[in-house]
């Protein structure tokens, strides 16, 4: 795995349901996995949705995108990260999430940002 | 009776603000889409200027998609999509927030 | 492509020979899949299918190479967790190849 200066950010800010946004990151950060890129991804804002358990997208015959965010450990994707203050405003439980994430407070997501080599934002 | 429908996250959108601020009753509020998040405890502070004229519901298969439906303030009622289409039935306007 | 013909049922494929609709396949579907590929299925070719179809059920995905290979050896043991290994049994691109014949959409993120 390569340093994190030459390492993906990914930053997703849109809810599991919000068009295609978080697909669309989803695809980008899968794909490069499998070409051994380091990725790491952060849930900003609403993206933090992603993380609930218990989604049943077939209610809106939709596809389960928290199905294939369970699958980034089997591609090597750890590096998780959520701002404390996203999670926070939408009162969410960080001990009840999908996957474990790093929660970051402000500094720490600005800092983050300056880590990675490449950000892409969805 | 107007239906207002809000299908944004109150979270990065104003559309859930901006309708309440226009809203009196009698009138029926329907969360959908993402709207539903609006319906979970942390944003309850939102709706306290409405009073038992506005009638509060949201989606059930919205909330279920998004695995929040164990987290619904008890302001609002859960409908389903019959129902749904029976409450713009019953509305004679409704106004679509997003 | 041509639909396949099982049991007097008509099963669609896309252009590229994958199913159409996921919940067509059966093993019937396929051994005919693979028949049209040259390829007679083993019980090594099964084990392959088999791990392809509980990956999916579970993450909705159809894994890339280098993911199929990991699994296969935590799944199969490390002699058979190899691209050598998938590629005796599915020749070209196994990810894809593998892939169709156990009814899965086309591996998105895979050259």
């Amino acid at each position: 795995m390569s340093t994190p200066d030459k390492q993906l950010l990914v930053v997703v800010g849109a809810g599991p349901h919000n068009a295609t946004r978080a697909r669309d990151a989803l695809d980008l950060v899968l794909t490069s996995a499998a070409f051994e890129i380091g990725v790491g991804i952060l849930f900003r804002d609403d993206a933090v949705y992603q993380l609930l358990p218990q989604q049943q997208a077939d209610a809106i015959d939709a596809k389960s995108l928290a199905a294939n965010l369970q699958a980034l450990p089997l591609y090597d994707v750890e590096q998780l990260y959520a701002p404390r203050s996203a999670l926070e405003a939408r009162g969410l439980d960080p001990d009840n999430l999908l996957l474990p994430v790093q929660l970051l407070d402000d500094n720490a997501t600005a800092a983050l940002l300056h880590s990675y080599g490449q950000i892409l934002s969805f | 009776m107007i239906l207002h429908t809000v299908n944004r996250a109150p979270g990065s959108h104003a559309a859930l603000q901006q309708c309440i601020q226009a809203l009196s009753g009698p009138a029926a509020l329907l969360l959908i889409e993402d709207g539903v998040y609006g319906a979970t405890p942390a944003f309850t502070r939102l709706f306290h200027r409405l009073d038992g004229t506005v009638h509060c519901y949201v989606l059930a298969a919205d909330l279920q998609a998004r695995g929040i439906d164990a987290l619904v303030d008890g302001r609002f009622q859960v409908i389903d999509d019959a129902a749904f289409v029976q409450l713009s039935l019953d509305c004679d306007k409704m106004v679509a927030w997003y | 492509m041509e639909p396949l013909h099982i049991n007097g049922q008509q099963i669609a494929l896309d252009p590229e020979g994958y199913l159409q609709n996921l919940a067509d396949w059966s093993p019937e579907v396929a051994r005919q899949l693979a028949h049209a590929e040259g390829i007679e299925l083993q019980d090594e070719h099964w084990e392959i299918i088999e791990l392809l179809r509980d990956f999916y059920a579970e993450y909705q995905l159809s894994p890339a190479m280098r993911i199929l290979v990991k699994q296969t050896g935590i799944r199969y043991g490390k002699e058979k967790g190899n691209s050598m290994h998938l590629l005796r049994l599915f020749p070209g691109s196994p990810a894809k190849l593998a892939s169709k014949l156990a009814g899965l959409p086309k591996p998105s993120n895979c050259l």
